[in-house]
This record gives C-alpha cells, sequence and structure tokens, in this order.
C-alpha cells in the first residue's frame, strides 16, 4: 500500500493506494496550520480503516509539507511534479491544467514542450484571494458562486493584488453595484489573474482540467475560465486529491512502521526558530497601567439632548463600516452605531435615522455632514446638506481630544491615513498607496483563516512571548511570511503579535516613511477600528517610543467628527430626511453606460424617494452635466488633441503602424512626420482601452512589468489585424537630449520593450516589425543610421531624401514641443489671472493615455484647478540644476523641473501631483527626489500611483485634501 | 546635474586612518578584492553580516519600492555603522556604480540620502566607477591597482567555477571549501609582494589552481546540472539570494555560475556598441577595444586552463556568448545585465547546464527585458531548456522561492 499526503497552504489531503494501484481511500481537511496534529489524525484513520495494515510507502507533498517531511526524513515530491503524475495517470490526453489551491496558483501545459508555471510572490488570484473577497462581500465562497450565477454584467476588478481588488469591490459596493455582479467580476479577475500571472504568452488550448479547491467548489469559476479561454474545461471526480494521489503514484518506495509514523509526526513540533520581536507586554500589570493611561481620553456617549432638541448628525461611510453619530449642543454624543458596512451603506444609514427618531422623539436634527468613501450617497440620499472629506473630518474630531494634536494617524479596515498638522491647518498628508492597504481588514481576514473572531485574534497576542517579525511590506505578501512561521513552529500567540506589529509597521514605514519617531509629532492622536486592538496600540507604541492618545470611540472619530463640522457650518435649515419621510424612503439602483466619450463608463445611477438622484462610476462631469470651469484649461485634452491631429498621409511607399505606447507619445510626431515625408502612410494603433488590454494580455511575459508597457501587446495586436506594411517601433537605449540632467537615457523598458514584443508575440514572426536601435540624440549620425535600418525592410531609399525627412522630423518635434510649452503658459496666465489653483500634474509621455491615467485629469478639473503638464514647465527653470541623485533620465530630469518649477514659483495655488505607474521601479527614486525638492521649499508633495484600475474615489479624496490644506476650493 | 558640491571627498588625509566599510556581494571575488585595495594602503572592512536586521535597516532607509540589492547594500552598510564597531568620524563608506540607464547608477546617491537621514553625511562616500562619474583625492584607481584588481576578479571566477565544479563530489566534504581559502590567502600574500597580476604570472598561477581542484580526489555520480544567471548582485550574493548556492549543493545539484569577467567586456563593449549603433569618437573606440583585448587575454588563458581537464567544464568566451545572444536579442540592449543575461542562459543550456535559475530582484527593470521576456525565445532555440525566474525582495519567502526551485529540480529529474 502507497499513502500520499498533501499538506497545502490551508487545507490537508490523503489518498492510499492498494497494491494494485487502486485507490481505497481519501480524505479531504482544513488543517487550521494545525499541520502535524491533523496529519497523525489522518494517519490514525488510515489505520482504523485497516486494521491489518503495519508498513506501508509514505510520500508527502504540498507547499506547507516541506518542512514536516524534511525534519521527519518523509519522501517529499514538488507537487505540481505530483499533479504531474497524476494527470499522466488519470487523463492522459489531458493538454493543459490549471490548478488553483490556497495561495498557489498553477498551470501545466502538457503536451507540446512541457511546461510548469506557477505563482511567484503574488497571492492575487487564489484561494485566499477569493476567500477575502467573498469575506467582503459578507458572504461564503459557495454562496459568492451562487451570486455569481445570477449575474448580469462584470466589472473590472485589479486582481494581481488583493488590496487593489478590495478597493475596487469597495468602491463598487459604495455606488450601489449589484452583489451578483460584483461576485462575478471577482471570479473574471482570478481568471484574468491566472491567465496574465501564469500563461505568460502560451496559448491554453485542447484538452483543459481544472484541479485544486476553488476550482472544484466554484462552478460559476470554472464557467468563467470556460467562457474566456474558449473551451469546455473539465473538472474530474477526484479533483481535490490529484497532488496527494501523484505523491502516492511517485517512485518513492521507502516503507514505514505506520503505527511508529503516527507517533513521531504526533510529537513533531517544529524546532526551527524564527526572527522574533521583544513581547508588546512584559506582565499583566503593565498591561493594566497602559488601559488605565488610555481609559482618560473619553468623551461622554451618553449625553442628552437639552430642552431645544436640536442635535446634530454625522455619518462616516467607510470601507468597511458605516460610522454614525448624533451629538447634542455640548458636542457629546447622544447617540452612535458602529455598523459592518457588507456592501450597500445606504439602507443601514436608514435604519440608523429610524432608531434615532424612534428613541429620540422630537429630535431635530439642525445639520448633518457625510464623511469617507459613501460620503456623496448618503448626502444625497438623506439631504445632508454637508460633505466633508475624511481628513478634515478626522482632525476635527481629534482637535477635541487634544487641541495641540500635531499628528494624527487613522488605521481604518482597507486606509492608512496620517496626518501633519501646523499652526492648526492640515499641513500634510499620508495615504496609503494602493499597496499596502487593507491592514485592518487584513488582520479580520486573517483572523478568518486561521479560526479566529478578529479581537479574539488580537487579543491572543498581547501576552506572546516570541512575536514573529514578519517585517513590513505589503499585506498580501504576508500570507507566505505567515506560512513560513508556520512551518518554523510559531504559535497562534506569536503569530497574531506579529501581526498587529507588521500593521504598525506598514503605516510608519511604508505609508509615512519615518526613520525617526521624534519627527512624527509631540501629540499624537491615534483612531480608527484597527486601534480599538490594544495589540496594535502598543505594537504602535513601542514602535514609536512615545504614549500617545487614543480616543475611547477611536473607531467613531470620522463620525464624530464630520457631527462637529456639520455643528460648525451649519447653513441654517436642515433638508434631512424626517421620520415620515424615512418610512416612505426607496432607493433603486440601475446601471447604464455612458456614451459621452470613448470611455463608455458603467454608470451606477441611484435613484431616492423624492427624485435625488446620484450617479457614481464616472471618470468624468459628462454625465452628471454639470461643467467644471477649468474643464477647457486641461493641457492633457490639449496634448491629446495634437497627437490626433497627424493624419495618415499619402502612400508611395508602404504603409508602416505605430503603436500608441511609451515613449512614441511623444515621438510620435517625430516619426509620423519622418515618414510620411518619405512617403509612407502612417498610421497609430487605435486609443487603449480594456478591450485592447485583454487582446494582448496572453503574451505578457512578466507580470510585474508596469502597466503602460503591458499594454503595448494589446497595440501590437490591434496594428496587426489592421495589416499595414510594417509596424515601427525602434529601441531607443538614449532619449532625446534636453541638457537638463546628467545623462539622457530611457528607462529599461522604455528602451527595450519591443524586444520583449517580438519575442512573445507568436504573430510578429509572420508580420515586418521594425524594432532596430535608434539614436535621436545624434542629429548627424541619424539619417545615415536609419536609412541602413530600412534598407533592410524596404528597397534602398537615396539619403538625400532621409536627410531631408529627418530634417523636418526633428523640426515638427521641436514645433510640437514648442506648442505644449506655449499652451501651458497660456494655461498658466490664466490661472493666474482668474485666481485658479493649478495642477502641475507630472508623470511620463505616455500618461496621457486615458487607459493609464484614468482621468485623473479631468477629475482634477473638476475640482476646480487648471492642469498642465511637466513637459510645458521644465523649462521654465533656465538650466541644469543640482539633485541629490544622478539625474539621467530625460523623463525624470523633467520631473525634477517641473517640482523645482513649482517650488520657486511661490505661489501657493500651483501644486504638483506625481502620476507613478504601479511598478516602475525607476520612480522610486524620482518619487523620493520630487519629494525633497518641494518639501525643501516647504511645499506639499502628492503622488497618485496608478495600475490597471484605479479607485477615484480615493483620488478624489486625495486632491480634496489637497486643496482643503492649502485651503483653496471645496 | 548630481549634486557633487555638496560631497564630502575621501580626502588624502582620511587615507592615512579611516577605515573604508564595503558592502558585500561575491563573498570570493570581493574577498579577493579587498586584499587588492589593502596592499595599496587603505584599510577596509568588508561586511560578512548576515539576518534579518540588515533587511529592516534597508527598509527604514530606503524607499521600499526601490531594487533589492540597494536596500541589502545600504542596510548592510546602515547596520554596520550603528553597530558601535567604529569610530563614526574615522569611516568612509564605498559603493560602485555603473553609469547605466538601470537605477544601479543610483544607489551611491541613495545610500548619501540614507546618511543625511540620520545625520551622518560627515560620512564620506567613494564611488568605485570606471567611468569617471565621481572622483576623490584620496581614492585613485591608479593602473597597478587596476590591473591587480581584474586579476583578482579573474581570480575569483576561476575559483568559483572550479569550486562550484568540485564540491558535489568530493569525497571528503569541505576539502573544495578550504582549498579556495587557501588559495585567497596564497594570492593575498602574492599580490603583497607585487606578485600573481602579470599575464603570465596570472597563466601560471590558474594552471596551479586547475590543478590543485582536479587533484582533490571525487566520486563522479550523476547530479542534475543548474546553471545561475540574473542581475548581478543578487546572482552572487548569498544575503540576497538566500543562500542560492547552499541550496542547490544540498539539493544534490553542481551548479553553474557565469563569472564576473564576461560582465566586464560587456560593459567595455557597450561602448564599442554604442558607437557602432548611434555613431560617436572613434578615439573613445581605441581605449575600449584595448581594454577588452586585455580583458580577453585574461579569459582565455582562464578557458584554456580549465580545458585541460576533461572532469571540467569551461565557461563559454565572450565572442561566443555574443554570437550566441545575435540570435534573439539586440546588441543595443545594455542596461543592467543585458544581452549578456540572456546569452548566459543559452550558453549555460549548450554546455549542459538545461536547468536554469534566473535570479532578479523583484520588479528588476531590465530582467523584464532580458530575464523573463526572452525565455520564451530561448526555449525555441533549445526546447531542452528548463528556466525557473526567481524573484527576490524583502518580503519574497525563502519558502517560496525553494518550492519553486524544486519544482524545476522536480522537472529536471523526471524529463
Amino acid at each position: 500500500m502507497k499513502i500520499g499526503m498533501d499538506v497545502g497552504s490551508t487545507t490537508l489531503k490523503c489518498v492510499v493506494y492498494d497494491d494494485e494501484s487502486r485507490p481505497v481511500f481519501g480524505e479531504y481537511e482544513r488543517h487550521f496550520s494545525q499541520i502535524a496534529e491533523k496529519a497523525s489524525t489522518m494517519l490514525e484513520h488510515i489505520r482504523a480503516k485497516f486494521p491489518d495494515l503495519k508498513t506501508a510507502g509514505v510520500c508527502i507533498s504540498g507547499s506547507a509539507g516541506m518542512g514536516l517531511a524534511e525534519d521527519l526524513d518523509i519522501p517529499f515530491v514538488q507537487e505540481v511534479y505530483a499533479t504531474r503524475t497524476a494527470v499522466k495517470k488519470y487523463l492522459p490526453d489531458a493538454d493543459v491544467v490549471i490548478e488553483l489551491g490556497g495561495e498557489d496558483a498553477k498551470i501545466l501545459f502538457l503536451s507540446g514542450a512541457m511546461e510548469v508555471r506557477m505563482n511567484g510572490s503574488c497571492a492575487g488570484g487564489t484561494g485566499a484571494f477569493i476567500d477575502q473577497m467573498a469575506t467582503l462581500l459578507n458572504v461564503t465562497p459557495s454562496e459568492l458562486n451562487d451570486l455569481a450565477a445570477t449575474s448580469q454584467r462584470s466589472y473590472g476588478i485589479a486582481s494581481r493584488c488583493g488590496v487593489f481588488a478590495k478597493s475596487d469591490i469597495q468602491a463598487l459596493l459604495n455606488q450601489g453595484a449589484q452583489k451578483n455582479d460584483v461576485a462575478l467580476s471577482i471570479l473574471n479577475a482570478v481568471v484574468s489573474q491566472t491567465i496574465a500571472g501564469l500563461a505568460q504568452g502560451r496559448e491554453i488550448t485542447g484538452k483543459v482540467v481544472y484541479l485544486g479547491g476553488p476550482l472544484t467548489f466554484l462552478s460559476q469559476l470554472r464557467a468563467a475560465f470556460d467562457r474566456e479561454l474558449g473551451v469546455q474545461g473539465v473538472c474530474p471526480d477526484s479533483s481535490l486529491y490529484f497532488v496527494a494521489a501523484g505523491a502516492a503514484l511517485g517512485r518513492e518506495d521507502r516503507e514505514f512502521d505506520l503505527e511508529e509514523l503516527t507517533q513521531r509526526i504526533r510529537r513533531y513540533s517544529s524546532s526551527h526558530s524564527y526572527q522574533s520581536s521583544e513581547p508588546l507586554f512584559d506582565d499583566p500589570a503593565q498591561y493594566e497601567a497602559f488601559q488605565a493611561r488610555h481609559a482618560q481620553d473619553t468623551v461622554s456617549t451618553d449625553g442628552h439632548l437639552d430642552e431645544t432638541r436640536q442635535a446634530y448628525l454625522g455619518v462616516d461611510a467607510g470601507s468597511t463600516t458605516v460610522k454614525a453619530v448624533v451629538i447634542n449642543p455640548a458636542e457629546e454624543i447622544v447617540f452612535s452605531r458602529y455598523l459592518p458596512n457588507s456592501g450597500n451603506p445606504v439602507p443601514l444609514v436608514r435604519e440608523f435615522l429610524r432608531d434615532v427618531y424612534r428613541q429620540f422623539p422630537g429630535i431635530r436634527l439642525v445639520s448633518g455632514a457625510s464623511t469617507g468613501y459613501g460620503e456623496e450617497i448618503i448626502k444625497n440620499a438623506f439631504g445632508l446638506e454637508i460633505g466633508v472629506v475624511e481628513t478634515i473630518a478626522h482632525f476635527t474630531a481629534a482637535k477635541k481630544f487634544r487641541p495641540q494634536v500635531d499628528f494624527i494617524i487613522d488605521i481604518g479596515g482597507q486606509d492608512i491615513k496620517c496626518f501633519k498638522i501646523k499652526n492648526g491647518a492640515i499641513d500634510n498628508i499620508f495615504l496609503n498607496e494602493a499597496c499596502s492597504s487593507g491592514c485592518g481588514s487584513f488582520l479580520q481576514t486573517f483572523a478568518g483563516a486561521l479560526g479566529y473572531e478578529m479581537q479574539d485574534f488580537a487579543r491572543c497576542g498581547l501576552f506572546a512571548d516570541h512575536p514573529v517579525d514578519l517585517g513590513s511590506r505589503c499585506t498580501v505578501f504576508m500570507n507566505s511570511s505567515v506560512k513560513q512561521a508556520q512551518k518554523d513552529g510559531a504559535s497562534i500567540e506569536n503569530i497574531s503579535a506579529g501581526l498587529s506589529m507588521s500593521v504598525v509597521k506598514n503605516a510608519l514605514y511604508k505609508v509615512i516613511r519615518v526613520t525617526d519617531a521624534r519627527t512624527l509629532g509631540d501629540h499624537i492622536v491615534v483612531q480608527g477600528g484597527t486601534f480599538l486592538n490594544d495589540a496594535v496600540l502598543r505594537a504602535f507604541e513601542k514602535e514609536i517610543g512615545k504614549d500617545v492618545t487614543r480616543p475611547s470611540i477611536s473607531g467613531l472619530m470620522g463620525a464624530y467628527g464630520a457631527a462637529l463640522y456639520a455643528k460648525a457650518h451649519t447653513a441654517g435649515k436642515s433638508k434631512i430626511l424626517g421620520p415620515e419621510e424615512l418610512e416612505s424612503f426607496t432607493h433603486d439602483v440601475r446601471t447604464v453606460t455612458c456614451n459621452g466619450c470613448q470611455n463608455h463608463c458603467r454608470l451606477t445611477v441611484n435613484t431616492f424617494s423624492g427624485g435625488a438622484r446620484y450617479i457614481a462610476g464616472n471618470r468624468c462631469d459628462k454625465p452628471l452635466q454639470k461643467h467644471s470651469p477649468t474643464a477647457a484649461y486641461n493641457l492633457y485634452e490639449y496634448k491629446k488633441q495634437l497627437l490626433a491631429s497627424y493624419q495618415p498621409g499619402e502612400n508611395r511607399r508602404g504603409v508602416i503602424g505605430i503603436p500608441m505606447g511609451l515613449n512614441l507619445f511623444e515621438l510620435y510626431p517625430f516619426w509620423h512626420t519622418f515618414f510620411t515625408h518619405l512617403g509612407f502612410r502612417v498610421i497609430p494603433s487605435p486609443p487603449s482601452d480594456r478591450k485592447l488590454y485583454l487582446k494582448g494580455q496572453h503574451t505578457i511575459p512578466s507580470d510585474t512589468v508596469c502597466y503602460p508597457a503591458k499594454l503595448l501587446h494589446g497595440h501590437i495586436e490591434a496594428l496587426l489585424e489592421q495589416k499595414p506594411d510594417a509596424i515601427f517601433y525602434p529601441c531607443m537605449s538614449y532619449n532625446v537630449d534636453e541638457h537638463m540632467g546628467d545623462n539622457h537615457y530611457n528607462c529599461p523598458v522604455v528602451a527595450y520593450y519591443p524586444e520583449v514584443l517580438d519575442a512573445n508575440i507568436t504573430a510578429l514572426q509572420d508580420a515586418k516589425f521594425i524594432y532596430d536601435y535608434v539614436g535621436l540624440h545624434r542629429p548627424h549620425d541619424f539619417p545615415g543610421k536609419i536609412q541602413a535600418i530600412l534598407a533592410k525592410y524596404f528597397d534602398p531609399i537615396p539619403l538625400g531624401e532621409v536627410k531631408a525627412a529627418a530634417r523636418a522630423a526633428y523640426q515638427e518635434y521641436e514645433a510640437h514641443m514648442g506648442r505644449i510649452r506655449a499652451k501651458g503658459q497660456e494655461y498658466l496666465d490664466y490661472a493666474r489671472a482668474n485666481d485658479l489653483p493649478v495642477i502641475v500634474l507630472s508623470g511620463r509621455p505616455y500618461h496621457l493615455d486615458n487607459e493609464i491615467n484614468h482621468g485623473i485629469d479631468k477629475l482634477i478639473c473638476e475640482c476646480g484647478a487648471v492642469v498642465v503638464t511637466e513637459d510645458a514647465v521644465n523649462t521654465l527653470v533656465g538650466k541644469k540644476f543640482p539633485t541629490t541623485v544622478l539625474n539621467q533620465w530625460t523623463y525624470h530630469a523633467r520631473l525634477y523641473a517641473a517640482a523645482k518649477f513649482v517650488r520657486d514659483s511661490g505661489d501657493k495655488r500651483i501644486n504638483l501631483v506625481q502620476l507613478v505607474s504601479f511598478g516602475c521601479g525607476v520612480d522610486a527614486i524620482t518619487g523620493d527626489e520630487v519629494r525633497s525638492i518641494l518639501e525643501a521649499g516647504g511645499r506639499i508633495y502628492t503622488q497618485i500611483k496608478i495600475d490597471e484600475i484605479a479607485n477615484l474615489g480615493a483620488v478624489r479624496i486625495r486632491m480634496r485634501s489637497l486643496f482643503a490644506a492649502l485651503g483653496l476650493g471645496n | 546635474m548630481a549634486d557633487n558640491n555638496a560631497r564630502v571627498e575621501f580626502t588624502r588625509e582620511m587615507k592615512k586612518d579611516y577605515t573604508i566599510i564595503t558592502p558585500n556581494m561575491a563573498p570570493i571575488h570581493f574577498e579577493l578584492i579587498k586584499n587588492v585595495l589593502e596592499s595599496f594602503g587603505y584599510r577596509i572592512d568588508l561586511l560578512r553580516t548576515t539576518g534579518r536586521e540588515i533587511v529592516d535597516e534597508g527598509l527604514k532607509y530606503v524607499h521600499n519600492d526601490t531594487c533589492y540589492p540597494a536596500l541589502l547594500s545600504i542596510g548592510q552598510l546602515m547596520h554596520a555603522l550603528h553597530s558601535g564597531k567604529y569610530d563614526l568620524h574615522k569611516v568612509a563608506l564605498i559603493m560602485t556604480q555603473t553609469g547605466g540607464g538601470c537605477r544601479a547608477s543610483n544607489y551611491i546617491h541613495l545610500l548619501r540620502k540614507a546618511l543625511k537621514k540620520d545625520g551622518l553625511d560627515y560620512i564620506p562616500v567613494i564611488s568605485l566607477n570606471l567611468s569617471g562619474l565621481e572622483s576623490n583625492s584620496g581614492f585613485k584607481l591608479t593602473l597597478p591597482m587596476l590591473r591587480r584588481a581584474i586579476a583578482a576578479l579573474t581570480y575569483g571566477d576561476l575559483l568559483m567555477l572550479l569550486k562550484n565544479q568540485t564540491k558535489p563530489y568530493e569525497t571528503t566534504p569541505g576539502q573544495s571549501d578550504a582549498l579556495v581559502q587557501q588559495w585567497i590567502e596564497q594570492l593575498t600574500g602574492l599580490f603583497e609582494q607585487g606578485k600573481a597580476f602579470t599575464q603570465r604570472e596570472v597563466r601560471e598561477h590558474f594552471d596551479r589552481i586547475t590543478a590543485s581542484f582536479a587533484a582533490i580526489p571525487v566520486e563522479k555520480t550523476p547530479k542534475s546540472k543548474v546553471g545561475v544567471v540574473g542581475e548581478i548582485y543578487v546572482k552572487y550574493s548569498p544575503l540576497a539570494n538566500n543562500g542560492l548556492e547552499d541550496f542547490l549543493f544540498s539539493q544534490g545539484c553542481e551548479t553553474m555560475v557565469p563569472g564576473i569577467l564576461g560582465f566586464m567586456i560587456f560593459k567595455v563593449d557597450n561602448r564599442l556598441e554604442d558607437i557602432r549603433l548611434y555613431g560617436g569618437n572613434p578615439a573613445k573606440k581605441q581605449l575600449c577595444e584595448l581594454l577588452k583585448w586585455y580583458f580577453t587575454k585574461f579569459e582565455t588563458d582562464l578557458i584554456a586552463s580549465v580545458q585541460k581537464y576533461p572532469q571540467f567544464t569551461a565557461p563559454a568566451p565572450y565572442s561566443h556568448l555574443k554570437e550566441l545572444a545575435g540570435k534573439v536579442i539586440g546588441y543595443g540592449c545594455k542596461m543592467g545585465e543585458g544581452w549578456l543575461l540572456t546569452a548566459e542562459m543559452m550558453e549555460l543550456i549548450e554546455s549542459g547546464y538545461r536547468n536554469v535559475v534566473c535570479t532578479q530582484p523583484f520588479g528588476c527593470l531590465p530582467n523584464h527585458i532580458v530575464g523573463k521576456g526572452m525565455i520564451r525565445k530561448v526555449r525555441t532555440v533549445y526546447p531542452q531548456a528548463n528556466i525557473v525566474p526567481i524573484d527576490y525582495d524583502p518580503s519574497a519567502t525563502q519558502v517560496n522561492q525553494e518550492n519553486r526551485i524544486k519544482l524545476m529540480l522536480a522537472v529536471a529529474a523526471g524529463g
């Protein structure tokens, strides 16, 4: 007999084969990290079933089984390999196997050149991801499956990273999207992640087999794969047991005494050590003193209404919770609620208000304010008069507890917000970039995965003796760190304490990026639901070495602040729905596609009783029929118009297709002119959109490269469909030299991406793809060099003709850049004349692409600011100036110059916002440098990270906070 | 332009009593280089520190999205400065600077930023570069020093190569490692006497070294042969790659890690390619041609020495690598490891190391192109290729990395 055991990240599977290689036993269980216990119990079950069996062959597989196998000297086979063994036996005609596990995702290509792919450091698109997302919807994974079955439509959700996806889903829910549609979108995101992340250019065709938990249990996930791949995949009966079976069927034939082995595994506790930190508390007495100290920071929560019955309402519709308070004129809390938000905040607030009216008959809600992600929808639904940006709400509340407050940190469900306060105004804001958010809800999901309630889980770490040191990177990656800790024998207490510390370290070192806690401030207020956990609070105080204030209503601060704000800013008569109106309250959600422009935004139209409407999902003001005063002063729009003005010319020598991506957003005028002069008809690829991206997704070899680069795969596919005579996209180590830096390189991705396209897009083999190395930085050498290159593809072109075309091209490029600068100046003058704020929206030429910038330029205009670009202002600072980094990339030199321009302008109304594409390694350097240039002049640095999907809600908060901090606009 | 006015120079006076703290990369090579520098009167402290604290220091002082090599080297230096071991007014730091179009040219500036954050910006930082990016009156790369350094790197390549090919088979465990140590000491002694760095001497020592490894008693059992390529720091540094060479050894593999000399030739040759591709000054060309010729002589001797013993696999010459690269990628692709990385994969597969670990820091920009981006093409040329890309960063766990490598090895063993 042979026993195969598969120790996965969350489950344990076991299969027994008899001597004729027939399976005679199988068992499947979640192990909650108690691997040794569960494994020995499983062996006991086997011995109970086969009492005569004394010895048997044993082989372990699975990512979490490696340690066990090594330490106990039991044969081990890598799990993908085991899968392959089993598939070969049972499904010999399979072409491709897709196996999703708890934290692993794998694709095996069996026919043709055998290849196996596994997810690397990213946990997106796995069972853990689906679990996390289901938790967010407040359903079980199987309920999520049922929901998806009834869905009508799917939204785009970032699947690369659970944290990104969470933001997207939250935004969708808050905008009133249907749960079933979100469920389907989640499953589609998993499919998309698996294909983009693992197939990496290889097509999935033929007989496809689905294995592993998620694909076994979720029929809709299989359906989603079928749809996307255009196949009819099969999920065999024993789909959960393939790894275990493969382990049993392997070549290992060492026999073990089963009784002895069971004992040995039972006694096994890993003797490995792991990196640990100091305990949170040395003893219970220290904890008591800590509790007593924090008990002092309170505000009355059982206030009464006075004879006027006047009260103020504050609602904080946050990402995972809705908080609402009513305060009396003495600013005491009369009534409050902290409600988990499993999607739509509207019914929660309605219930809250009904409770208020029931409990306090005759109450007069003089004014009300809403804040948080759901600010707009709540404001519109219930007739609140004020919407206040979260940052201001929190500051207002914090001042109440500590009037001298100079630093506030709020860790909520999925956001970290920190701000510095100087002279009574918000001086600097740090919001988490999308990649490190989700801290609070991460603790929660993790607690759930280990079978605990969140509070119990956090509490059990309070007295942990050796908390695991889990580091400070993105929380999603912590899955595997925890896995490692478990392997090394860390107890649940120590893991809990370690996670609390990580949440804190993330906030400090990733978001605020402090090096010295003393620089945070002297009067620190901490708040947000996550700080209600004493372990997190303690970890924070220990990390910064300072006592802080945690208001007793830590989780309600946003709502309390909104109420205080409403009280201070009331305009008079309240329109808040009364008790009768609440009874007849209706909320109707419709989804429509806006056809205002090529974005085709999917809008959710919320209609409330009384006709109030709230539209969400829009990227611009068009469907709202509002008009922003600065919409016409958006340099992004102007640059796009300029590019669109280059029309295809006459065709004497052939048609050349140019993909509109990366540096070609700037060099299109150059190449268009050059080739048009030579008698080529030049056509660009169509504008980017999601569909175009998906068209090329299957050929992307590196899933961590930036989105702008990934888009090019789609552009090439789109160009190929137009069948030009050649596609031109040159490699360029060097960019145009603007003499503003130490060198004039392109970044490696911009420089060489054509190489990647040629290597991975099969269809290019049959096309003429010109991707030679070209140096525009040497205008004198250029004509000769390009002439030789073109001669490889076309009939020779006389040098004189090439020279003339090159001259025209250089001239046109200069003219093009000149137009941008002139228009920029015009906009700056307009802003100055009309006292309007200006945002220098700085990035790279390709940030012009709507699919890359997600309409952030328009959003800024909606906030009432004029938008100019870095390449419109960079020359205004004159000559080369010193920087503290090696200034060697042309595009980046512009960023530094733009920052200097803003700083030297001395005009508070002119500010810089930097767009950074996720995965841009170079911006790790430029971001810091731009920040230090700005901060040297006391200016605020704002960075917006963008990826496939952008959470415009968060961007809006950033922008409003920025304007609020500057005392500009709303 | 980078702000050089505010830079603290390493002066001639400092040379007398300052200790230069050096981050580590390739342990054998750097040990030899350290000894070369010491023979020229510098006090060098080559860091051998490891552990999580280094990563934590890095995370604290370097933007967390910066590449892992920067994070580790700077973390290692900051960790040393905080150790209390040094008089902070009597130390200098050193960092290499390649001057290419990737982020690596900025490490030194990131280090200075880190020092500034900590109020330690009075500590001089020396740039070790061949591009004339920064200079210091107290630290000059003289011709004799360069010649010894080049010899040292070549010795490092040979020792690493022979160790990797002997250790898995040695009948008495530990003999190869001991022999490496023995040679490092012996060569250091010779450098101090001004010996062992001329072409002729180097050739003789190559032969002696090779002979000494060939003399180690071995038992040739069949092993999986694994090649390691990657971003230069992660490829060599055990701190960064979680002891990859040792791990592969523990899994019963024979490992081949292409040497540093090829990378040096590549960097020089790039300048020639630039001129060829974009035009330029032929005078510059002559110096590069000369350097390339000089490096190539060492390479030729190294290969010849190894080839004398059929049990050893010699590396292919740079010229052959370049020929291989030409089948799949352009010579203009030069940032980071550039086309050389792709060529190394191909050469390894050709010479029997068909299993390749391609290492890179998470999000390494050049490796999107020359590593992961080229795997598909390499596989078309060599269908037997079994390549696994592995990302390294502060949060990537060893379990995950080793699991992926084990998968590759399972495929290697099972076909």
